[in-house]
């Protein structure tokens, strides 16, 4: 069997942090193989280099046979390597077709595009897949399923000899993983290799003939056969047997903190019914789509509620209207978007720390009071230590673990007495992952109640005392993180899926 | 670990040399000065120029102030000169009236104060207009204002019917004309509207969540500050900085026109550039933006004494926004370079020694 790609010793670094450290990967004709790592592993800049996004630094790449010292992304495309992203990179204002055939029509030498012959072919190529649907339709009224069978399309229309897949299954519901796979597996029988990279365990193991661990930017484990357990290869992900302790919750306080009653966002999630207790860690877990992203926004008074209220110490607010309010009742928010929505990346570390507390500066005279200032900048700084940073320096130069404990200093600076935590530790290392657990459990320790919504189940475990399922926007489960395990929970999760999807 | 602090005194010679952004332009400013010092030394090294430089500089500086600002937040402001002629329009009315009834003593000033009022109202209003608009409807501020540059200016037509108002009381005509302690008045308001605007933006809330509104509006959503409140005030604060110097153009030039100055808003996007503002939003240094006001007054003035027409200078600022804005990114890029490699250093380094 011929390699279609084969990388051998390569090194790549950035400003001086190796992402790449002696990787050797190789992958067959008709293989279907997945790639496993930790956040900031290497993986995505192993594709981005075999793609010709990045250049590397070292080592050598063969693709088809023919060793390159550079590649460009046109000549990655030519050798048929295709990569669908997570957010696939589709047209959404352009039709199926259309997106189907863009490259071919933009390689064409022909000024004017010839129709008929464009739809005659983007059909063919839906038909090879079986995905039965109407082309002339536009890519923004399909589902992410659907798109996903968009971009694939594309792809083998572009005769792709490998395809990768960047986190396929993310926002798929069982369903439609399954799907895929059988679309996956036709892909197989005509020859064309698939890359899968992945988090999600169970499902790797289901599809692929084989598997490439990785860990600091090294190929630390690989295998040919599928007999390896899920134990195993978290061990080969995280280098050590995950020890991290479970939280333990020792109620204080008879009396909730905060009470939710039948909170209600039309179209979102329905009568959400719970209590939050002083020092209590809450996970909120369920799929993409579930209405969980949706209830911790509204707790925070970003999207708020259209029915139901809210009790913090036995006063009834009411509905979490604004920022403001929220912000009144001392309720924190880390967001899941660190980027876009926690930190503002072009201001100092330091200027940064305040952002949240900037109002309580003020001083008599209507200015801030710089006295104050710098001595908060200080106490917040403090509260999670950084490594080697530099309070002047814009947040963008901290690494992203490092940039989620300045959103959790900044919202720490505050004194919030409810913390919602939305996917606290997405992208960031494992070490970080682990520092920032633990900070979080110190928080819940000092009698802070905090909300921790996350799909990652592994960390829904150990953070957390109690956790709600989601589905469809209802709570469709309560859990004692004491009386569950891992295994259970994820059945526990797919089960609510598969249930919803009978009934419907 | 190293301890999270500030440098706690400000000696201005550290400063000085740490400020990259100030030690470029005050280069730049120098060597503008010396070349056109040597090159004109007879004309440009003058008592007489200085003064006149100092009657002009007033006017770009009102509208690059008001830029800066707007421009802090991501957006432009297109309808300064719209505001500032409508302004003086309209206080042109009220001063116009009392000069046909040859007002005198207490009456006189009342008139005058009652046209100071109105036209800084004017200003207000038309702030509040652009800013509901943005802020409200979410329409990219360039469109708004370049839509309220017509609307304003409409109506000034329509008030004026086309043509110039003028003659007005000299005790008006006073203050756009003479200096005070041998500066022009006029240079006297614009270095009130610096200070008044470093300490607005330094010192104040407002001031720093209009940088940080600037740098990322959602993040700062979600870190609770005033968005759209924050917004409004910054199109007001443009409004009556465009509506005082509507007022000094009244009096400097005993006339008031719809479209007058039309060419300060290229030159004001030019100056708030040249001054190290981000026009992406997040960043402004006033003292930078004021070194960037006097180098284009010097080139402004040497071009004129060089003999170089007015198409000259329309294409040399062109040619300068062009290289402001590439410099500018360049820069932006080494230094994020730098402090990336800094950081990593570090961590690799103690990953060494662990």
């Amino acid at each position: 069997m011929a390699d279609i790609v084969n990388v051998k010793n390569m090194y790549k670094s950035f400003f001086g942090v190796l992402a790449l450290d002696g990787m050797n990967f190789s992958i067959g004709e008709g293989e279907i193989r997945c790639l496993i790592g930790e956040n900031g592993c290497g993986k995505s800049t192993l594709i981005k280099i075999i793609s010709g996004f990045y250049t590397f630094d070292k080592g050598s790449l063969y693709i088809n046979g023919k060793e390159y010292k550079k590649i460009t992304p046109i000549e990655s495309m030519n050798e048929g390597i295709q990569v669908i992203y997570q957010d696939f990179s589709l047209f959404p204002n352009m039709t199926i077709a259309e997106n189907v055939m863009m490259y071919s029509s933009i390689r064409s030498k022909s000024q004017f595009v010839n129709w008929k012959n464009m739809k005659n072919r983007a059909q063919e190529t839906l038909d090879r897949i079986k995905f039965d649907i109407d082309i002339d339709k536009y890519v923004y009224e399909l589902n992410v399923a659907e798109k996903q069978m968009v971009a694939i399309c594309r792809a083998i229309a572009q005769d792709a000899k490998l395809i990768i897949m960047d986190e396929p299954t993310t926002a798929l519901t069982a369903k439609e993983v399954e799907n895929l796979f059988k679309v996956v597996s036709e892909l197989k029988s005509r020859g064309v290799s698939v890359l899968f990279v992945s988090h999600k365990l169970d499902e790797v193991l289901k599809i692929s003939d084989s598997f490439t661990v990785m860990r600091n930017g090294k190929n630390v484990y690989e295998c040919k056969d599928k007999k390896l357990s899920k134990e195993d290869l978290i061990f080969y992900m995280t280098g050590k047997k995950i020890s991290e302790e479970r939280f333990n919750f020792i109620k204080t306080d008879e009396k909730p903190l905060m009470q939710v009653k039948n909170y209600t966002l039309q179209d979102k999630f329905y009568d959400i019914n719970f209590s939050l207790y002083k020092g209590e860690i809450l996970g909120i877990t369920g799929l993409l789509g579930c209405g969980r992203n949706e209830l911790a926004k509204s707790l925070f008074g970003i999207m708020p509620a259209t029915s139901g209220n809210i009790v913090i110490n036995s006063e009834n607010i009411g509905i979490i209207r604004n920022v403001q309010h929220a912000l009144k009742y001392n309720i924190g928010y880390v967001p899941e978007d660190r980027i876009t929505e926690g930190l503002h990346m072009e201001q100092t570390i330091a200027d940064n720390s305040i952002s949240v507390i900037i109002g309580s500066l003020v001083g008599k005279n209507g200015l801030l009071d710089d006295k104050k200032v710098r001595k908060k900048k200080q106490e917040t700084l403090s509260l999670i230590p950084i490594a080697g940073m530099r309070p002047l320096n814009p947040a963008k130069s901290l690494s992203g673990g490092n940039q989620q404990k300045l959103v959790l200093a900044k919202w720490l600076a505050a004194n919030p007495q409810i913390l919602v935590l939305n996917s606290p530790t997405v992208g960031v290392d494992v070490g970080a992952k682990n520092e920032i657990h633990n900070i979080i459990k110190g928080l819940a320790k000092e009698g802070i109640g905090i909300i921790v919504i996350s799909d990652d189940i592994p960390e829904i475990m150990t953070l957390c005392n109690r956790v709600f399922i989601m589905k469809d926007g209802y709570i469709v489960d309560e859990r004692n993180i004491a009386e569950t395990t891992m295994e259970e929970l994820e059945a526990q999760i797919a089960l609510e899926d598969s249930k919803a999807e009978e009934t419907a | 670990m190293e301890k999270p602090s500030e440098p706690k005194k400000i000696n201005f010679l550290s400063l000085l040399t740490k400020d990259q952004d100030f030690l470029r332009l005050m280069t730049i400013t120098v060597a503008v000065f010396v070349a056109m010092s040597l090159m004109r030394p007879k004309l440009f090294l003058t008592v007489n120029n200085f003064t006149s430089m100092g009657y002009q500089i007033a006017e770009l500086g009102f509208f690059s102030l008001a830029m800066m600002m707007v421009m802090i937040t991501g957006g432009r402001d297109l309808s300064m000169v719209g505001i500032s002629n409508l302004s003086g329009i309209i206080a042109a009315l009220v001063l116009h009236n009392a000069y046909l009834k040859e007002l005198s003593g207490i009456n006189l000033w009342i008139s005058i104060a009652a046209a100071f009022l109105i036209a800084i109202a004017v200003g207000i209003a038309c702030g509040l207009f652009n800013g509901l608009i943005v802020s409200s409807l979410g329409v990219p501020p360039m469109l708004v204002t370049l839509g309220t540059l017509n609307l304003f200016t409409g109506i000034g037509i329509i008030l004026t019917r086309g043509e110039a108002i003028s003659k007005f009381p000299a005790e008006f005509l006073y203050f756009g004309n003479h200096t005070f302690l041998s500066v022009p008045i006029p240079l006297w308001l614009l270095i009130g509207a610096l200070i008044l605007t470093g300490v607005i933006l330094n010192k104040t809330r407002y001031g720093f969540e209009l940088k940080f509104i600037g740098s990322n509006y959602i993040a700062s959503l979600f870190a609770g500050m005033r968005n759209k409140k924050v917004l409004m005030r910054t199109y007001i604060y443009s409004g009556i900085l465009s509506a005082i110097i509507g007022m000094e153009v009244l009096s400097r030039t005993d006339s008031a026109k719809a479209d007058f100055g039309t060419n300060y808003t290229f030159q004001a996007i030019l100056c708030a550039v040249l001054g190290a503002t981000n026009p992406n939003g997040g960043y402004a240094k006033v003292s930078c933006m004021a070194l960037s006001l006097v180098t284009l007054q010097f080139l402004s003035s040497g071009f004129s004494m060089l003999r170089l027409g007015g198409y000259f200078k329309e294409f040399a600022w062109g040619v300068m926004l062009l290289l402001a804005l590439t410099s500018n990114y360049l820069i932006e890029k080494r230094k994020l370079k730098k402090s990336l490699s800094i950081y990593s250093n570090k961590t690799q380094k103690k990953s060494l020694k662990a």
